[in-house]
C-alpha cells in the first residue's frame, strides 16, 4: 500500500509557564491509517492534539496538512483543513437534539431536514446508530460520543482525533466503536486515537507513537510489537506487568450484606435482594456493566445512600456485629470503613480541586480535637508521607490538587484513605484514566492493604484486571447478584455472560 | 487560502504569577486609569487635572474631621463586606446585605424609641445589640433555610428580602415620625441620648475599633477555624463535603446566620453609633458595594481593608470634585467607573499574557505586554 501523508509535524513545541508540555515533536500521519498515541499521564498527548485541532497555538515548529504548511489558529481553521477532534469531555449542548448539535456553528440557512438526511447517510456509511431528533440529556455516554464523531464527519473531516474515547465505554460499546473506526479507515480517513489500554492499542491500531515527558520517543508497527515493549518505551525503563495475588490469610467476615434493596429517586430498584459477605484479607472484585448498581451498593455501605430494606452488618476483629444502616457516614468511616470512589471527573467526590494536598488530607481528620481551630501539622506530615511513599509528582504539598495530573490526583485520594488504616476498603474505578505504570502502583497499594488483613471491595471497569487481582468476584446484573465466582478459576467470558444476563443463562 | 498568516498575537494563560509582579500590574493599572481620568477631566472641563486630584485627596483627608469621616465610612463598608465574605466563600451569593443592614438598624431604632423610658441605658444598649444581631441573622436565615431545604436560588431570595426590609422601614418611619407630619423620624432621643453608643475618645472611633476586631476575627475564622474549612469545602464541592460527612445544610444555615448577624452589627452602628435616626436609605447601597469590595479582595479579609479603602476614597474624593468644581455628581461617577474598570480589567493581564508575532525569535518570552 502506498503511503500518502495526511499530517506532518516538525519540531513542534508548546510550553505553559515553566512547564514544557511538548518539545520539538516530529510526527507523521498517513491516510488510511489508525495511529495510537501512547504516553503516561501528563506526557503531552492531549496538548499535541489540541494544537492540531486549533485550540492551542504552538510556540515553535510547523504543521503540514496534505503536504502544505498551514497555520491552525482556531478550531474553525482546523475544520477547514479537514481535522476534527473528539474531546475527552464532550462538548455538546444538553437541551438540543443530536441533529441540532451536529449542525451547530454551521453557516447559512438552517435546514434540519437536509441535515437529517446527511446525518443518516453518514451513519449508514460507517455503521453508526444515531437518532437525530433525540435530546442530548436523554442519551447515554456512548450515544453522546457517537454524536460527537458524527459531528466531526458531518463537517467533512478526513483526519480524526479521538482523545481517550474508550475510557467511558463498556467493552461491547468499545467493540462497536472499533468497527466504525475500521470502516472509516477503509474509506481512507486518517485517525489518531489516544488510549491507555494496551489491549485496545493492539486491537485497533496500525502504528504506535510514544511520547514521554513532552518529547517524541519513537514509533513502532503494532503488529511487530507487544505490550511489554510499548510499556517500556512509555515509562522509559523496564516495568513488571504482574499483579500479584497472595492467598488470603485466615479470612473472617468483615461486612455481611443481607437482602439489601435500594431504590433511586424515581422509585426504581437499583439494588434488589443483594446478599454477600466480604472477608478480611481478601479482595472481592465487583463486576458489572455501568449502571448495574455498583455505585449505589458502595454508597449504601458507606452510609451515603438511603436504603429501602435489608441489612449491612460490620463485624469487628473481636467478632462483634454492628448494623451500618442508619448510621451517619462519618460514624461509619470512623469505624474503619473507607470508600475511595473515583468519579468520571476524578475530583467530584473525595477531593477539592482548589485546595492544596495538605488541606485535602485534612478532609478526613479536621474534626479531631476539641479546639475550634484546625490543626494543619498532622495533615502536613501525612501529605509529605503520601507524596514520598506513593511517588506523587508535585512541586510541593501546597500545590492545589487540580494542578496535578490524573494519576497523581488518584494517588492522593487513595493514599489518604489508606492512611486511615481502614478495616474495609472500598475502591471504585481507582485506576480510571490512569496510565499503566500508575495503575500498577495503585494495584500494589491495594494488595498491600489486603496483606494487612483489610477487607477490600474492588470495582473496576477492566475485566482482565478484575480477574487477575480478585480472590472472589461478585457479578451484578441489573441490581441483582448474578453470580459469585472464584477469581482464580473464573473465565472472562463466563463473567461477561453473567454481567449481561442474570445467572448467565436465560432463566429467571 | 492555502496558508494562513500566523495570528498577530495570541493569548496564553499564565502559570502562576508571583505576587509582587501581580501588584505591580495592579499599580500600573491605577496609574493608567488616573492618567486617562486626567485627560478626560481636561477635555471635558478644561480644569487642571493636578488640582482635580489634589481636591480628591483633600476631599478624603483635607482636615482631621474629613479623615475621621473617611475612616468611619471605611469601617462601615468594611464590616458589611466582611459580613458577606463567609457566604461568598461558600459560593452562596448573598445579595441581601442591604436588607440585613437595614433591618438590623430598624431593630436598634425600635428599641431606642420604644424602650427609652423602660430600661436603664446600659441594659437598653445590650438589648439593642442583641436585637440587631438576631434580626439581621433572621433576615439571612430565611433565604438560607430555603436554599438548604428546597435548593431555591439564593440570589433572588436575598434580593427580595431587601425589598421587604425597605418597605418595613418605610412603614415604621411613618409610624414613628416626629414631629408628626414631617415624614421622617429625626434624631432619636436627641436630648436624653438614651440608646446612643458611648463615644470612644471621639464619635468616630467606635466603628473603626469594631471593624478592626471583626476583621481579625473573620481572618482567623476563615483561614484557621474548622468552620472556615468546612465553608471552603462546601463552596468548592458539595459532593465532596457530603462524602466526608459534612452536614451541608447545617453549614449553609450556620454561615448565613453569621453573615446576617454581622450585617446587623453594621446596621446597629449606623443607627446607634453614627446617625441616631433611621431612613430607608441609611444603608446607602453599601450592601451592594460590599459585594464588589469582597470580590475585589478575592474574599481575603485583610485585602478587603485596601479594597474598601479604595472605594471609600474614590467616593469621597469624587464627591469633593463635584462640589469644588461645580460639576454634577455624574462626573465623579464617571471617574470612579474608569478607575474601577481598570482595576478589574487588569486581572486579565495577571491571568494571561499576550504573545506577539515578533516574539517568535526570543527563546522563552517571560514578560507579557501590559499596555491597555
Amino acid at each position: 500500500m502506498q503511503k500518502e501523508t495526511a499530517i506532518s509535524i516538525r519540531g513542534l513545541s508548546k510550553s505553559f509557564g515553566k512547564v514544557k508540555a511538548n518539545e520539538n515533536i516530529d510526527l507523521d500521519l498517513y491516510k488510511g491509517e489508525i495511529l495510537a498515541l501512547l504516553g503516561e499521564n501528563g506526557s503531552g498527548k492531549t496538548t499535541l492534539m489540541n494544537m492540531l485541532a486549533g485550540i492551542y497555538y504552538p510556540d515553535k515548529g510547523s504543521i503540514s496538512v496534505n503536504g502544505r504548511t498551514v497555520n491552525i489558529r482556531s478550531p474553525k481553521d482546523a475544520f477547514e483543513l479537514g481535522i476534527g477532534m473528539v474531546h475527552q469531555h464532550f462538548k455538546l449542548v444538553d437541551v438540543l437534539t443530536a441533529a441540532e448539535n451536529i449542525i451547530l456553528g454551521e453557516e447559512g440557512k438552517l435546514n434540519i431536514k437536509e441535515a437529517n438526511e446527511k446525518i443518516k447517510a453518514i451513519c449508514d456509511k460507517y455503521g453508526f446508530e444515531v437518532d437525530p431528533s433525540k435530546k442530548i440529556y436523554s442519551m447515554s455516554v456512548s450515544e453522546k460520543q457517537t454524536v460527537e464523531i458524527v459531528k466531526v464527519l458531518y463537517r467533512g473531516a478526513d483526519i480524526l482525533i479521538l482523545d481517550e474515547p474508550t475510557a467511558v465505554l463498556t467493552p461491547q460499546e468499545t467493540e462497536k466503536l472499533f468497527q466504525v473506526m475500521r470502516n472509516m479507515k477503509e474509506d481512507g480517513k486518517a485517525i489518531i486515537i489516544i488510549t491507555h489500554k494496551l489491549n485496545e492499542v493492539k486491537a485497533i491500531s496500525d502504528r504506535v507513537v510514544v511520547l514521554r515527558q513532552g518529547t517524541y520517543i519513537g514509533d513502532i508497527i503494532t503488529e511487530m510489537s507487544d505490550e511489554r515493549e510499548m510499556t517500556d518505551m512509555m515509562v522509559g525503563r523496564k516495568v513488571v506487568l504482574n499483579i500479584e495475588r497472595p492467598l488470603p490469610v485466615s479470612p473472617t467476615p468483615r461486612i455481611i450484606v443481607d437482602k439489601l434493596n435500594i431504590k433511586d429517586v424515581n422509585g426504581i430498584y437499583k439494588i434488589k435482594d443483594v446478599s454477600f459477605e466480604v472477608n478480611s484479607g481478601e479482595i472481592l472484585g465487583i463486576a458489572g456493566i455501568s449502571g448495574c448498581g455498583q455505585k449505589e451498593l458502595l454508597e449504601a455501605i458507606a452510609g451515603l445512600r438511603k436504603v429501602e430494606s435489608g441489612s449491612i452488618r460490620y463485624i469487628d476483629e473481636k467478632g462483634d456485629a454492628e448494623e451500618l444502616i442508619g448510621l451517619d457516614p462519618r460514624k461509619i468511616n470512623d469505624m474503619g470503613v473507607a470508600l475511595s470512589f473515583v468519579p468520571e471527573d476524578r475530583l467530584g467526590m473525595g477531593l477539592v480541586g482548589n485546595m492544596d494536598i495538605t488541606d485535602n488530607m485534612m478532609l478526613r481528620s479536621f474534626r479531631q480535637g476539641g479546639s475550634p481551630f484546625t490543626d494543619r501539622k498532622g495533615p502536613q506530615e501525612l501529605a509529605s508521607n503520601v507524596v514520598e511513599e506513593l511517588e506523587v509528582v508535585t512541586p510541593g504539598i501546597d500545590t492545589p490538587v487540580r494542578k496535578l495530573s490524573g494519576g497523581n490526583v488518584q494517588k492522593v485520594l487513595v493514599g489518604r484513605e489508606i492512611a486511615r488504616a481502614p478495616k474495609v476498603l472500598m475502591t471504585a474505578y481507582a485506576v480510571r484514566g490512569l496510565d499503566i505504570n500508575s495503575a500498577y502502583t495503585i494495584y500494589d497499594l491495594i494488595n498491600n492493604q489486603k496483606k494487612k488483613g483489610v477487607a477490600v471491595m474492588f470495582v473496576g471497569e477492566d475485566l482482565d484486571v478484575l480477574l487477575q487481582i480478585s480472590d472472589r468476584i461478585l457479578v451484578l446484573c441489573d441490581g441483582m447478584v448474578s453470580g459469585i465466582l472464584d477469581g482464580r478459576t473464573a473465565a472472562k467470558n463466563e463473567v461477561g455472560m453473567l454481567m449481561t444476563r442474570l445467572g448467565g443463562k436465560a432463566d429467571e | 487560502m492555502n496558508s494562513k498568516n500566523e495570528p498577530l498575537f495570541n493569548i496564553v494563560r499564565r502559570d502562576d504569577m508571583n505576587r509582587r509582579k501581580a501588584w505591580c500590574i495592579r499599580g500600573l493599572a491605577i496609574v493608567i486609569a488616573l492618567l486617562l481620568c486626567a485627560v478626560i477631566t481636561m477635555v471635558v472641563t478644561g480644569d487642571n487635572p493636578i488640582s482635580v486630584y489634589a481636591s480628591m485627596i483633600n476631599g478624603a483627608f483635607g482636615s482631621a474631621r474629613k479623615s475621621w469621616v473617611t475612616f468611619q465610612n471605611l469601617a462601615i463598608l468594611l464590616i458589611i463586606s466582611l459580613a458577606l465574605t463567609p457566604a461568598f466563600r461558600m459560593r452562596f451569593w448573598n445579595c441581601g446585605g442591604e436588607g440585613q443592614v437595614l433591618i438590623g438598624g430598624l431593630a436598634a431604632a425600635a428599641c431606642m424609641i420604644n424602650l427609652n423610658d423602660k430600661l436603664p441605658n446600659w441594659l437598653l444598649i445590650i438589648v439593642m445589640t442583641l436585637a440587631s444581631i438576631s434580626v439581621g441573622a433572621l433576615w439571612a436565615f430565611i433565604p438560607a433555610i430555603c436554599k438548604a431545604k428546597w435548593n431555591t436560588n439564593e440570589t433572588l431570595s436575598t434580593l427580595m428580602m431587601n425589598y421587604i426590609a425597605t418597605q418595613l422601614v418605610a412603614y415604621y418611619v411613618v409610624c414613628w415620625e416626629s414631629p408628626k407630619g414631617s415624614g421622617k423620624i429625626g434624631i432619636i432621643n436627641q436630648n436624653s441620648n438614651i440608646g446612643w453608643f458611648p463615644e470612644l475618645g471621639n464619635k468616630y472611633l467606635l466603628s473603626i475599633v469594631i471593624a478592626i476586631v471583626i476583621t481579625v476575627f473573620l481572618y482567623l475564622y476563615i483561614y484557621y477555624s474548622k468552620h472556615g474549612y468546612e465553608i471552603c469545602v462546601v463552596g468548592e464541592s458539595e459532593n465532596t463535603a457530603r462524602y466526608v460527612g459534612i452536614n451541608v445544610e447545617k453549614v449553609i444555615v450556620r454561615t448565613m446566620i453569621l453573615s446576617g448577624a454581622l450585617c446587623g452589627v453594621a446596621g446597629l452602628l449606623l443607627v446607634a453609633g453614627i446617625n441616631h435616626t433611621i431612613t430607608t436609605t441609611i444603608a446607602g447601597g453599601q450592601g451592594f458595594t460590599a459585594i464588589m469590595v469582597s470580590w475585589l479582595a478575592k474574599f481575603n479579609p485583610l485585602t478587603m481593608i485596601f479594597t474598601s479603602f479604595l472605594i471609600i476614597f474614590l467616593e469621597r474624593g469624587a464627591g469633593e470634585i463635584a462640589t469644588v468644581f461645580g460639576l454634577n455628581q455624574s462626573f465623579s461617577d464617571i471617574i470612579t467607573g474608569i478607575i474601577l474598570f481598570f482595576i478589574i480589567g487588569c486581572e486579565f493581564f495577571i491571568n494571561y499574557r499576550i504573545l506577539f508575532r515578533k516574539s517568535k525569535k526570543t527563546a522563552v518570552p517571560t514578560v507579557g505586554k501590559e499596555d491597555e
